[in-house]
């Protein structure tokens, strides 16, 4: 079972780096965002990982929470850059 | 006294909630909040100083799962230093805001800022810090968009996005330190943590995220528009406080947690960045040709002073002659706070009489507004590093440590910074001294100019004062 928790572990570097690659080579504001979404789902799935202890065993909590605290910021994060997107459309088009 | 700690955020989050349910009243409400928390700050400060650290454990869960608010002598200063620049600011804030819709906007997220910059230095584990990495950086990001114009946005916008990456690399650390300790508790991880495979690609990542927020040359390209497109008092934060507080986490990962797993080619990194940063920062400064942006670029060349202290303070064995170094890191910390928000004020009063902030334009601003131009030139003082600035005592003891570890290089970056430094400001200087007359001008000092000239006399004069007692309380606290 130890290979499990390495292969959601790996996996999520992987999508981080996908996600961080996006997010810096892009010019796209959505895609850059998009780019940064991803970079956080996978830090996520590596914390989700570290909080396997065994089969049989509960796992970790503390990773849990982190992830779920984790979530609201990126949420919100994400809300405020869609909503500076919009006004500076907004603003360009009445300019 | 531990219950100092949580009014010291609860009382600015109080006032933020209160200032967005009653927007009529919400200047007297928030400078309310801000003397409450500026007393607070104070008592806080002589009480590490009488006693040492201080602990608080939220709700009584301990470090591990519970909220752990810490204060030692470094953050009781930058506490102290925060609340003096955000209470100046705020009075600033109350001429500068002149329509009710405005002000509405403003107090709320402002008191978030302070609530999110007090979190910050109070935190006791590296979770937290992520937590109120994104609230600093999102309150900060929300002032910054209010500049009313097109450039603030899109800088805003940036300034989001780079945030979001920094804050990003800095979990990706901290999960990793979760994955190999088991705890993010800061006070037991400098006991566990050791140079190895786990944390030295954990502290790179973290270190990454923190110097894209504390703007360290070359990931400084997102400060200056951000810095010098926003509202006069959100510039003065966003340059004085903001940026200092990722480069305090640089500070305590690298001086404190992960002290054991700091190699010298690392700290000399750092430094050469920093040496990048004076050089390059003060260089485009004394290029600007918008007083703002001069600001701006002045404290990417500020900040990079502070990084020359890494490569001395990892040479230099632990003594009298480290903690000496370490004092003037702090103090030239302190001091360019102090400078460079009464220097941002200063500059929104003339941007405001004017109507602009070109320094070609600047003609006669010392005969129309001579407060505000004396306290340009005291902010100037002290970004040069004149005696008696605590800029100078700053320098003076990067010099001592360069000479006594014998790395002679980081004295001449820091002589070409400040020579820079000083063309920049009496380039300003110059120009606002203009040789036409302007008879019959008042001599009054209106309120919105006290605050900057306050900012500038503590930079230029009573930081160099409190060299001694700061001293003390750094060594008392760590």
């Amino acid at each position: 079972m130890l290979t499990a928790q390495w292969l959601y572990g790996m996996s999520g570097c992987l999508i981080a780096a996908l996600g961080l690659r996006t997010a810096l080579l892009h010019a796209c504001l959505l895609h850059r965002l998009i780019g940064i979404n991803l970079t956080g789902a996978g830090v996520f799935m590596v914390l989700i990982a570290v909080a396997y202890r065994g089969a049989g065993m509960p796992p970790d909590p503390v990773p849990h929470a982190l992830v779920l605290t984790g979530i609201v910021v990126a949420v919100s994060a994400t809300a405020l850059a869609l909503a500076l997107a919009r006004r500076l459309t907004a603003e360009q088009i009445n300019d | 006294m531990t219950e100092l700690l949580i009014g010291l955020v609860a009382t600015p989050l109080t006032g933020a909630l209160v200032t967005m349910l009653l927007p009529r009243f919400a200047t007297s409400v928030a400078i309310a909040a801000g003397v409450l928390t500026t007393v607070a700050a104070g008592t806080l400060l002589y009480g590490v100083g009488t006693r040492g650290a201080l602990g608080y454990d939220i709700g009584g869960w301990t470090a591990g799962l519970g909220i752990a608010l810490r204060a030692d002598g470094l953050s009781a200063l930058l506490l102290m230093m925060n609340a003096l620049v955000m209470l100046a600011a705020s009075v600033y804030a109350s001429a500068y805001f002149s329509k009710t819709a405005e002000r509405a906007r403003f107090w709320p997220l402002w008191l978030l800022l302070w609530t999110a910059l007090n979190a910050l230095l109070l935190s006791g584990d590296l979770f937290n810090l992520y937590v109120t990495l994104e609230l600093l950086g999102l309150s900060a990001v929300a002032l910054a968009s209010l500049g009313n114009k097109t450039a603030a946005v899109q800088a805003a916008l940036r300034y989001l996005l780079v945030g979001l990456l920094g804050s990003m690399l800095f979990l990706a650390g901290v999960s990793l330190i979760y994955a190999g300790y088991g705890t993010l508790d800061m006070a037991s991880l400098a006991h566990v943590a050791q140079a190895g495979p786990i944390v030295w690609p954990a502290l790179a990542l973290m270190t990454v995220g923190l110097l894209l927020k504390t703007a360290l040359f070359p990931l400084h390209f997102w400060l200056p528009p951000a810095h010098a497109s926003a509202p006069a008092p959100v510039s003065a934060v966003l340059s004085a406080l903001v940026v200092k507080a990722s480069f305090y986490l640089v500070l305590r990962l690298w001086l404190d947690v992960f002290a054991e797993a700091v190699t010298p080619a690392a700290a000399s990194l750092l430094g050469v960045l920093g040496a990048g940063a004076v050089l390059w920062g003060s260089w485009r400064a004394l290029r600007a040709e918008r007083l703002k942006l001069l600001a701006a670029y002045s404290t990417v060349a500020q900040l990079g002073y502070l990084f020359l202290f890494f490569p001395l303070l990892q040479a230099l064995p632990p003594g009298s002659a480290r903690d000496l170094a370490v004092g003037g890191l702090i103090i030239l910390a302190l001091t360019h706070g102090f400078a460079k928000a009464g220097l941002f004020l200063a500059i929104g009063i003339i941007q405001q009489r004017s109507g602009h902030d070109t320094i070609r334009e600047l003609d006669g601003t010392a005969q129309r507004l001579p407060a505000t131009t004396f306290a340009i030139a005291l902010g100037g003082v002290a970004l040069i590093g004149l005696p008696p600035s605590g800029t100078f005592l700053g320098k003076w003891h990067l010099l001592v440590a360069a000479f006594t570890t014998g790395q002679w290089w980081w004295v001449v970056v820091a002589v070409i910074g400040s020579l820079l430094a000083a063309a920049y400001i009496f380039r300003v200087l110059g120009h606002a001294f203009g040789h036409r007359a302007y008879p019959n001008q008042p001599v009054a000092i209106a309120r919105e100019e006290w605050p900057a000239l306050l900012l500038g006399v503590t930079a230029a004069v009573l930081m160099g004062l409190a060299g001694a007692p700061l001293w003390r309380l750094l060594e008392g606290g760590a």
